[in-house]
């Protein structure tokens, strides 16, 4: 099913809730839409489900105008922060409803079938209100993938949920989504779950569609500065920097041999990721000098906090640094590794990907 | 501030004959004076049901609880003197930032020019000194709940502060920033808080001690490094980290141990010749060439690029397993055979759940 939202825009009194944005889903995949809370998550799946009306632009479902249809008289599954099911049906009779509607036969095995793969077959005859809420969202997403709509739209489902069910269950419906044929649109506030559903991702900030792209690809090249401080968590680091000779000058900081595009402005941003500082220097390096304001220890990783000439500055090391407040520490960096941008936002390089089959 | 002591148990049904009938199983803990811990566990594990009763909002079932060695256990929360900041932001909307975090000072009848010390540091601590004659009603969800939490902070003389789930309606990017604002504040007020979490990276990052709960027991008590290096316990293995720890059925044998159809040579320790699980993190899984002796092979069925590393799912004998390799590395494609050095110094032996030490 082809997605396509020409010039849509949404307005409501005064306040612009959406501006006017072209975006043409990929069929049969799952889209990210990434962003803060208000960004315009929310307001874009309701006018993808036909919940609301856009205030301009067209909806098109494969090459069909439906801006004017309503939610009824479209084909969408749509699943909530909050779980909807219904109270009085036991778990298997919420499965099978979407079934029933359609007139499905074979709705028993169906409902076995959707129940095993999420994990709630053993609670088949139980009410919604005796399972936990994570279980009580499992239910609501076999009765969304029961009704085998051409589009799915997901709005945060997995919110509620505990931090650990939410990785089982993020792991689970990644699987389902490529398993199945629907597009799927998956909102959510965070970065790492963007990438571990993989996909496509939109990312948006202030009612703005700032970019589509493969997952990967948007992750790697961000096009703006506010791209990359949407999705990049922990936050990327900005330095304030100029175009000089030998390559930038860091406010606060010294030059450092960046090759720069040919057509690159004087004033730029450089943008570097927590993970590219490293404790240790390796050949054509540059450095950072500072005072360890925090190491945040969270078992697989160290956030360390430095305050710098250059900035506060985010380093996501590998393993537990156990640092003292207040330690002085130099972190490293390959300069290729650093994201320029033009001070007014675009990309004008971004950090090179290169892998080796070395050991790590 | 008080060092806390719980010698207790708590059941909501009266008679509590089986395990499953208590919300918290018979414990001795103790809280020192000054410490940041965190009580993290999935729903129903327990850790509001011990922070409750930690607050005074709770009598427990049976035991007591202590403060500096005072027995507290009838007390109410204002009489145990506990600051606490709950989930959603509770605050006044028609008064200004500067009353909502006076507030809790002018009820205990704090001088003024105090009063005014105290809420201009804790402004200050949390950014929000231009703020401070707003209306808190004008502000957004993120800026009410840094008023909560300036709040739960404001009194130098609580006994704790209790924290429940604080940063669940943050924005990532302000989480960022209030974790390391508590942390800071902790460090400069030396304030005991208690702070209970499902989300391991706010529990690790937050306290200097965590106590990983799982059906009304606290399994492990233990700092970040401890947990995600030695987790004592199976649970804890699979708790923390993200993803877990994997885990494979084992079998001591001489010299080592029989994973599936290998026998894997482990040096420098003896292993009890039964039934035992060998865990190993994915952040310490690595990959060996192929045919390695001590390695077991694997087929990769998934590859993620996860932007700082790429996740390997990978089968063996009917077992996943995940594998963290960092970015740079050259990664291996879906459908291919992979061997897995599955012997390490962090690897883990467990007999019935419990990690052989």
């Amino acid at each position: 099913m082809q997605l396509t939202l020409e010039q849509v825009g949404k307005t409501v009194g005064p306040d612009i809730h959406l501006h006017p944005l072209d975006l043409a889903l990929v069929p049969g995949a799952v889209t990210v839409l990434l962003g803060a809370t208000q960004a315009g998550k929310t307001s874009l799946m309701r006018v993808m489900a036909g919940l609301d009306r856009a205030s301009s632009g067209r909806v098109l479902v494969d090459g069909r105008d439906v801006t004017r249809a309503s939610v009824r008289e479209r084909d969408v599954a749509m699943v909530y922060q909050q779980f909807v099911n219904y109270p009085s049906m036991t778990v298997a009779q919420n499965i099978a409803s979407p079934l029933k509607l359609r007139g499905e036969t074979d709705i028993d095995r169906r409902v076995h079938e959707l129940a095993a793969r999420l994990h709630i077959d053993p609670f088949l005859s139980r009410l919604p209100a005796e399972l936990s809420g994570g279980q009580q969202q499992r239910v609501a997403l076999a009765r969304a993938l029961a009704k085998r709509a051409p589009l799915m739209l997901l709005d945060e489902p997995l919110v509620n949920l505990d931090y650990k069910l939410r990785e089982e269950l993020r792991d689970e419906l990644g699987a389902l989504f490529a398993a199945g044929d629907s597009t799927v649109v998956y909102a959510t506030t965070e970065p790492g779950e963007a990438l571990l559903l993989g996909g496509y991702t939109a990312v948006m900030d202030a009612g703005e569609l700032l970019q589509y792209g493969p997952t990967a690809e948007v992750f790697h090249a961000p096009r703006s500065i506010r791209v990359a401080r949407a999705f990049s968590d922990p936050p990327m680091n900005l330095l304030t920097a100029e175009a000089v000779a030998e390559g930038v000058r860091v406010a606060g900081g010294g030059a450092w041999p960046v090759a720069l595009p040919p057509d690159a402005p004087r004033a730029l941003v450089l943008g570097v990721r927590a993970g590219a500082l490293r404790p240790q220097a390796r050949p054509g390096d540059v450095a950072l000098a500072g005072r360890v304001e925090l190491a945040e220890i969270a078992g697989s990783d160290t956030f360390v906090h430095l305050h710098s000439p250059v900035g506060e500055l985010v380093a996501q090391l590998r393993g537990v640094h156990n640092l003292d407040l207040g330690t002085p520490l130099t972190l490293h960096l390959d300069p290729g590794q650093i994201f320029i941008f033009d001070a007014a936002g675009p990309l004008l390089r971004a950090a090179q990907r290169t892998q080796t089959g070395g050991r790590g | 501030m008080a060092q806390i002591e719980l010698d207790l148990a708590h059941a909501y049904r009266a008679n509590p004959q089986r395990d499953e009938d208590y919300a918290l199983l018979p414990l001795k803990m103790s809280f020192r004076d000054g410490g940041a811990y965190a009580l993290l566990g999935p729903s129903g594990c327990g850790k509001t049901t011990m922070l409750n009763i930690m607050s005074g909002l709770l009598t427990p079932s049976q035991g007591t609880v202590r403060f500096d060695g005072a027995d507290v256990t009838r007390q109410t929360p204002q009489q145990r003197n506990i600051a606490q900041v709950f989930q959603f932001p509770v605050i006044y909307d028609t008064m200004t930032v500067a009353d909502n975090l006076a507030f809790p000072l002018k009820n205990r009848r704090v001088p003024a020019a105090e009063i005014r010390e105290r809420v201009g540091r804790i402004a200050e601590m949390l950014e929000m000194s231009h703020q401070l004659d707003l209306r808190a009603a004008g502000l957004s969800a993120d800026q009410k709940q840094k008023i909560s939490l300036g709040r739960g902070l404001v009194r130098s003389d609580v006994s704790a502060v209790l924290f429940d789930e604080p940063l669940t309606v943050i924005d990532p990017h302000l989480k960022w920033q209030l974790r390391r604002k508590l942390k800071q504040i902790h460090h400069e007020l030396k304030l005991t808080l208690i702070y209970v979490t499902h989300d391991q990276v706010e529990a690790l990052t937050f306290a200097d001690e965590v106590v990983v709960m799982s059906r009304g027991r606290a399994v492990q008590v233990g700092t970040a490094e401890a947990l995600f290096e030695r987790p004592e316990h199976t649970f804890v293995g699979h708790f923390i980290g993200s993803p877990g720890m994997n885990f494979l059925p084992a079998h001591g044998v001489d010299g080592g141990v029989r994973v599936l159809d290998r026998v894997l040579p482990v040096a420098g320790r003896a292993l009890p010749a039964t039934e035992l699980r060998l865990g190993i993190r994915p952040d310490y899984l690595d990959l060996g060439r192929p045919d390695e002796v001590g390695t077991l092979p694997a087929r990769v069925t998934r590859v993620q690029d996860i932007g700082t590393s790429t996740m390997l799912t990978c089968e063996a004998g009917g077992h996943a397993l995940k594998v963290r390799l960092p970015a740079e590395r050259l990664a291996p494609s879906e459908g291919d055979t992979v061997y897995l050095r599955l012997i390490d110094t962090h690897t883990c032996f467990y007999q019935d759940e419990r990690l052989i030490p």
